[in-house]
């Protein structure tokens, strides 16, 4: 006898409760960023003239953090920035004749639109939002940064990456003249970095091209760098020269130097220790002499707009 | 005045204030007096502590090939402030680090001598030099005897420690360990190269053994 069964519905094809969630969060940052756009001015800001002049029109985000940003001082003095010299205090010292203007981005690699473009014209169709997120560096000490930036995902949508594009891959500018720090071996020159296309299209992803409503400072990275705000602080590569849609995982410049210690994706992660210290706590800049390190979040406290990316992926062996 | 009441009376008092000036420009610093701490002002005092008590295990370290190849032996009186210089440093360092960087959380500190190896020989470098100042007066020197040169040479275990504990905090630029490293290897190499010389002389020619004589 022959019974005839409704189709009963695949496990697979039931959302898990996880993914659900995940995905209405999703739609809220989504919303979140065309929101911006849409309640924002027009696009088209220009970059201003000189370091004194404030950007004009910068739309507010609510990605940004309600924290109080540390001062602009610790923030343009104590910076990792090996290309003007491996001390804290070297890049705000040795970049002082550094000149970010004029400045090229070269866009390369599997994607419809590619080119070089001054950096003004690489810059001005994007809307420019303040953004004030926490940093971690992989030393575990942390700021809070109000940067002023364009949205990574915007940027990459223009250059129309086609399928092929699994990577993209940033270059820093190679030029001993003009960055005395990279006459030393430390680091394997250019330094490189990369994200996959879905951390690049993530709304949180920012390319920075101010700090406090002006522009960048030359120790933060002028003329532009990227923020990946849930990933260790070496990740946002600075003096972007060369953005390059690509297949396969690429270099990255710690990962080269150190691979035990640091890995492609850098995501913060209080579980997952550096093998020479511990990553469950961070200092905080600026909170004073006396003060207790903090505990450290998941994904720098970003978790609820990038955890999904990472499913099912051991980020014990993905660091 | 002869030359040791000059020493006793001049030259060690400059040098004990001179050997003050780095702690007291890490307190100047800190008001802002002389420079700045900076945006991490715990790692700065940590790290400057640190480097100085360093500088002092070299500095001591170097007081002896200093005085066979000059033949001035009254710089062997300045050996003993100098290696309690260093553990002032060193004491100051690890005390930062406890008190300012690990806010005295017990199960951190613990964890942190325990299970990461900069630190491990960092704190065995702490230990030995503890012991070595400890035991630094006459009175002891007197009480132990042969131990106590024993314990005292254990200043070259304590040099290889401190820079291999800074070589491996360092996080990428070796190259400030490295000439620490380099200059040690002179100061040891030295060592041993007038060890064996004398190893060399007393097998061509039996003699006794020299009375009093340390490395």
């Amino acid at each position: 006898m022959l019974i005839l069964k409704s189709p009963d519905i695949r496990p697979s094809e039931i959302t898990s409760e996880q993914n659900y969630l995940n995905r209405r969060l999703f739609m809220r940052d989504a919303a979140i960023a065309a929101g911006a756009m849409l309640a924002g001015p027009a696009y088209g800001v220009a970059l201003p003239a000189d370091d004194r002049t404030r950007f004009g029109n910068i739309v507010r985000s609510a990605f940004s953090t309600t924290e109080e940003p540390n001062s602009f001082e610790d923030i343009s003095t104590y910076n990792n920035y090996y290309e003007f010299g491996t001390g804290k205090d070297d890049p705000a010292r040795n970049s002082q004749e550094f000149e970010p203007r004029p400045w090229t981005v070269e866009v390369s690699g599997h994607a419809g639109k590619t080119g070089t473009f001054d950096l003004e014209d690489f810059v001005q169709p994007h809307r420019v939002e303040e953004r004030i997120y926490r940093m971690r560096c992989v030393e575990a000490w942390s700021m809070v940064i109000p940067w002023v930036g364009i949205p990574l995902a915007d940027v990459i949508r223009r250059f129309q990456p086609t399928s092929n594009a699994k990577f993209v891959a940033f270059e820093t500018l190679h030029d001993r003249g003009r960055m005395p720090g990279q006459r030393s071996r430390v680091l394997d020159w250019p330094y490189r970095e990369g994200l996959t296309i879905a951390e690049a299209t993530n709304p949180l992803a920012i390319l920075a091209v101010g700090l406090y409503g002006k522009l960048l400072p030359n120790a933060n990275g002028a003329p532009i760098r990227l923020v990946v705000p849930w990933k260790y602080g070496f990740k946002g590569i600075k003096g972007i020269v060369r953005m390059r849609f690509v297949e396969t995982q690429p270099d990255t410049s710690w990962e080269m130097a150190a691979p035990n210690e640091y890995g492609f994706y850098a995501n913060v992660n209080p579980e997952v220790d550096h093998p020479r210290w511990s990553q469950a706590r961070e200092r905080r800049i600026g909170a004073g002499l006396f003060a207790q390190k903090q505990p450290t979040l998941k994904f720098n406290g970003y978790g609820e707009h990038v955890a999904h990316l990472y499913e099912g992926l051991d980020l014990r062996r993905n660091f | 005045m002869n030359t040791l009441s000059r020493v006793r009376f001049v030259w060690k008092p400059l040098a004990f204030a001179l050997c003050l000036v780095p702690a007291i420009l890490v307190i100047t610093d800190a008001f802002e007096i002389t420079g700045r701490l900076g945006a991490n002002p715990v790692e700065a005092i940590q790290d400057r502590f640190g480097i100085w008590g360093l500088r002092f295990i070299t500095i001591a370290l170097a007081v002896t090939p200093l005085r066979q190849i000059t033949g001035r032996s009254w710089l062997a009186r300045f050996r003993r402030m100098l290696g309690l210089f260093a553990f002032f440093y060193v004491l100051l360092h690890f005390l930062t680090w406890l008190v300012l960087d690990q806010t005295f959380m017990m199960s951190a500190i613990i964890e942190d001598i325990a299970e990461r190896p900069f630190i491990t020989i960092g704190f065995a470098a702490f230990l030995l030099l503890a012991a070595m100042a400890a035991t630094s007066t006459a009175a002891m020197r007197r009480r132990l005897g042969k131990r106590w040169q024993q314990l005292h040479y254990s200043v070259y275990l304590v040099a290889l420690l401190a820079v291999w504990h800074f070589w491996w905090q360092v996080k990428l630029d070796t190259s400030e360990p490295a000439i620490y490293a380099a200059i040690l290897a002179v100061l040891l190499g030295y060592r041993l190269h007038r060890y064996l010389q004398r190893q060399r002389s007393r097998q061509r020619k039996p003699q006794p053994a020299p009375q009093g004589e340390s490395l």
